[in-house]
């Protein structure tokens, strides 16, 4: 993270010199889906925002904006007001922008997580969290006693799928007997319902838990009951120091101080952009020193690893449910495969919500 | 001693202008506000109220975002005037999405004039079905009509939940929560380039007249008023208390529905998850706060949905947290009730006699 933090530093001095004049002008606007102060999707996009207030450039936010008929308005309202680049965080936002984008050629979108670029002036950007995932897993699978791993889901898409199959792949690899049980509570931010998940996979013998989900309740949960955690888009240490083994990070700073940069310089292009661990979009909060100085070593290793390259998440032979193959011995998935996973793993637990 | 007493004579017109002066108190406590959060207040609320009208694609919003609430709104006073107390407008509105959005699926592809008129009508008949079950509970098993259109509310969000993410999700989408695009036959019609004001503000202001003429000019809303006033004196003119209900459920479920289906072939033009920012409880502010009349309604659901706009650009041009437009819709609402309350009782300091102890 920090290394991250002096690259785009110098960065940003670096092209301040090369462009010679800062266009005064110039503004960002950010969308975000929650509140700023949920600790997890939108507070991560927010310290990304302030990343880029901090490299000299001016920027807008409109908070917990819905993902219906108000989204349009909002993004409208931003390229309106004399907003260049105008980053869309949310899924629910992909039509919106795109709408926008139509009317306004010379205001340049980003949309998180879709999959829609219908102009020109429309760019996508996701991160590899199932990196992380696959780290998650290694230490599950160490950690877990009753070799049941919970696992707290949100919506049945790709992203979602993929994650819980990297961990699954990662787990087994190091504890062939365990087993992933999943509850899909339809939310990306409602503590109350996440938190009656964790019990429930609490209840049926889980003992490490884990979260596709944003409020930091799980953890606390998992916390009380005295039963392994991990974090989600931001480090959620705080909120269960004993339980909490890691979180993953997600670090839009990076990328959204380049883009603007890109922006206000004249450079920016379209284009579909998916970082993990090797350029630091995903990063891991500090690991926990109660799994054992060797499972830390190990686990630096395998991110090492898998940011070098060395290591793939999802490397053959690869089976489904079912017991057909999936991704051949020897050979790794590629991203279409990746972008449009729908199928689990052998290990996991249940069918897929269709 | 403190003494608080009924007053038996509250002028009609004073009765309609106390919301005018809740607009304007809650414009001074905004100010406030405003300016303890250190913004000038004047600015503040020029952003907040002046500057999201300031131009025709503002006014448009304003519309957009009035015409559901107007018309969820209307069909409540129904409710609201006899003393049915429906709390679930939300749930019909997006049973009436459903239903109309179901329709909206069934005719992909489909070109002709007849395909909007039915999506229409289809979710005005789901509100209409989704509010007869509290009323039928309420007249043949005396249960309270508050709590079961209030958890229907649920009921609803999460069978809507459901059929996004399964059958009903749009097969090249990647199973996101959401279903295809509806065909442009299926979309309300747009009444002027590059705004969002649609065909759907028609259907408000028809429900609005029509409304008025059931309320104001017919046997029926007679009953509703004086089942309103008194339920007894109600029962001693021998109307039939049980269809009336049913009837104003009806009324008011068919409304929520037509606001739920003109959101999704409106502005949104698909189902998901999110069809409705609480529309349906906002509307409960806007009734009251339009007391109850079709015309007070009207201008109740523009002050409404200005907030909403207000709190948006507000925070763009200021950065005002988000939720100063709750905070706005609650002073209004609070303002309101607290000069209801002294409009409707007088209240007496008196100084004791000691003979009087």
């Amino acid at each position: 993270m920090y290394k991250n933090f002096l690259r785009y530093i110098i960065s940003v001095l670096f092209l301040l010199g090369v462009s010679g004049q800062a266009n005064a002008d110039f503004k960002v606007g950010f969308v975000y889906v929650g509140p700023t102060g949920d600790h997890g999707w939108t507070y991560q996009h927010d310290e990304g925002r302030k990343a880029v207030e901090a490299a000299g450039i001016k920027t807008t936010y409109v908070e917990s904006v819905p993902e219906g008929a108000d989204a349009e308005r909002v993004i409208r309202q931003l390229a309106q007001s004399g907003h260049d680049l105008i980053f869309t965080t949310s899924f629910g936002y992909m039509d919106p922008t795109n709408k926008v984008a139509k009317d306004f050629p010379n205001v340049k979108f980003e949309h998180a997580t879709g999959y829609k670029r219908e102009h020109s002036n429309v760019s996508t950007y996701s991160a590899r969290f199932y990196e992380g995932r696959t780290l998650l897993g290694h230490m599950a699978g160490k950690m877990t006693k009753t070799n049941v791993i919970g696992y707290i889901a949100s919506f049945p898409i790709p992203e979602v799928i993929r994650g819980i199959n990297a961990m699954t792949l990662a787990a087994q690899k190091v504890n062939p007997d365990i087993k992933t049980k999943i509850v899909w509570v339809f939310t990306w931010y409602d503590p109350g319902k996440e938190s009656e998940a964790a019990q429930a996979l609490i209840d049926q013998g889980a003992d490490v838990i884990m979260q596709h989900t944003d409020s930091t309740a799980p953890v606390q949960v998992a916390e009380k009951a005295g039963v392994w955690s991990f974090g989600q888009a931001s480090d959620m240490q705080r909120f269960a120091p004993k339980s909490i083994l890691t979180s993953i990070i997600d670090d839009w700073a990076p990328y959204y101080v380049e883009r603007s940069i890109a922006a206000r310089d004249g450079t920016w292009k379209q284009q579909d952009t998916w970082h993990g661990l090797k350029e630091g979009m995903v990063a891991m909060a500090p690991y926990n020193s109660a799994m054992g100085s060797d499972l830390v070593k190990e686990v630096e290793q395998l991110q090492k690893d898998l940011a070098s390259g060395k290591t793939h998440s999802f490397t053959g032979p690869i089976y489904d449910q079912k017991g057909n193959i999936l991704v051949a011995e020897g050979s790794v998935a590629d991203d279409g495969m990746l972008a449009g996973m729908n199928v689990y793993v052998k290990g996991v637990e249940g069918d897929i919500p269709q | 001693m403190i003494k608080i007493e009924k007053r038996n004579d509250v002028s009609p017109s004073i009765y309609f202008l106390t919301p005018i002066l809740a607009i304007f108190l809650t414009l001074i406590g905004g100010g406030i506000i405003f300016y303890v959060l250190g913004f000038n207040p004047i600015e503040a609320l020029k952003f907040f109220f002046i500057t999201p009208i300031s131009d025709l694609y503002g006014f448009s919003e304003l519309l957009v975002k009035a015409t559901p609430l107007c018309l969820i709104a209307i069909g409540l006073s129904f409710c609201f005037k006899s003393n049915n107390w429906n709390i679930g407008a939300e749930g019909q509105l997006i049973f009436g999405g459903i239903v109309g959005g179901g329709v909206a699926l069934l005719f992909y592809g489909h070109d002709g004039f007849y395909v909007l008129p039915i999506i229409i009508l289809s979710g005005a008949i789901g509100g209409m079905i989704f509010a007869l079950i509290p009323a039928v509970l309420k007249t043949y098993f005396n249960t309270n009509e508050i709590l079961v259109s209030l958890m229907l509310v649920y009921v609803a969000k999460l069978l809507l939940d459901y059929l996004v993410v399964g059958p009903w999700s749009n097969p090249e989408g990647f199973n996101f929560p959401e279903t295809r695009q509806f065909s442009e036959s299926a979309r309300m019609p747009i009444l002027f380039d590059g705004l969002r004001i649609h065909a759907g503000i028609f259907i408000t202001l028809i429900t609005v007249f029509l409304s008025w003429l059931i309320l104001y000019k017919t046997y029926l809303g007679f009953q509703i008023k004086v089942s309103g006033l008194s339920l007894k004196t109600a029962k001693y003119a021998g109307y039939k208390g049980k269809t009336m209900i049913i009837l104003v459920f009806m009324i008011s479920g068919a409304c929520a529905g037509l606001a739920g289906v003109g959101e999704i072939t409106g502005p949104i033009g698909q189902l998901h998850r999110n069809i409705s920012p609480d529309y349906g409880f906002t509307a409960i502010i806007v009734a009251f706060l339009g007391r109850l009349n079709p015309v007070g309604i009207i201008f109740a659901s523009l002050v409404v949905a200005l907030t909403y706009l207000g709190a948006e650009t507000a925070q763009i041009f200021l950065q005002v947290p988000k939720y100063t437009g709750q905070v706005f819709q609650g002073m209004i609402l609070f303002f309101l009730l607290g000069s209801d309350y002294l409009l409707f009782f007088k209240i007496k300091f008196l100084v004791l006699k000691k003979n009087e102890l």
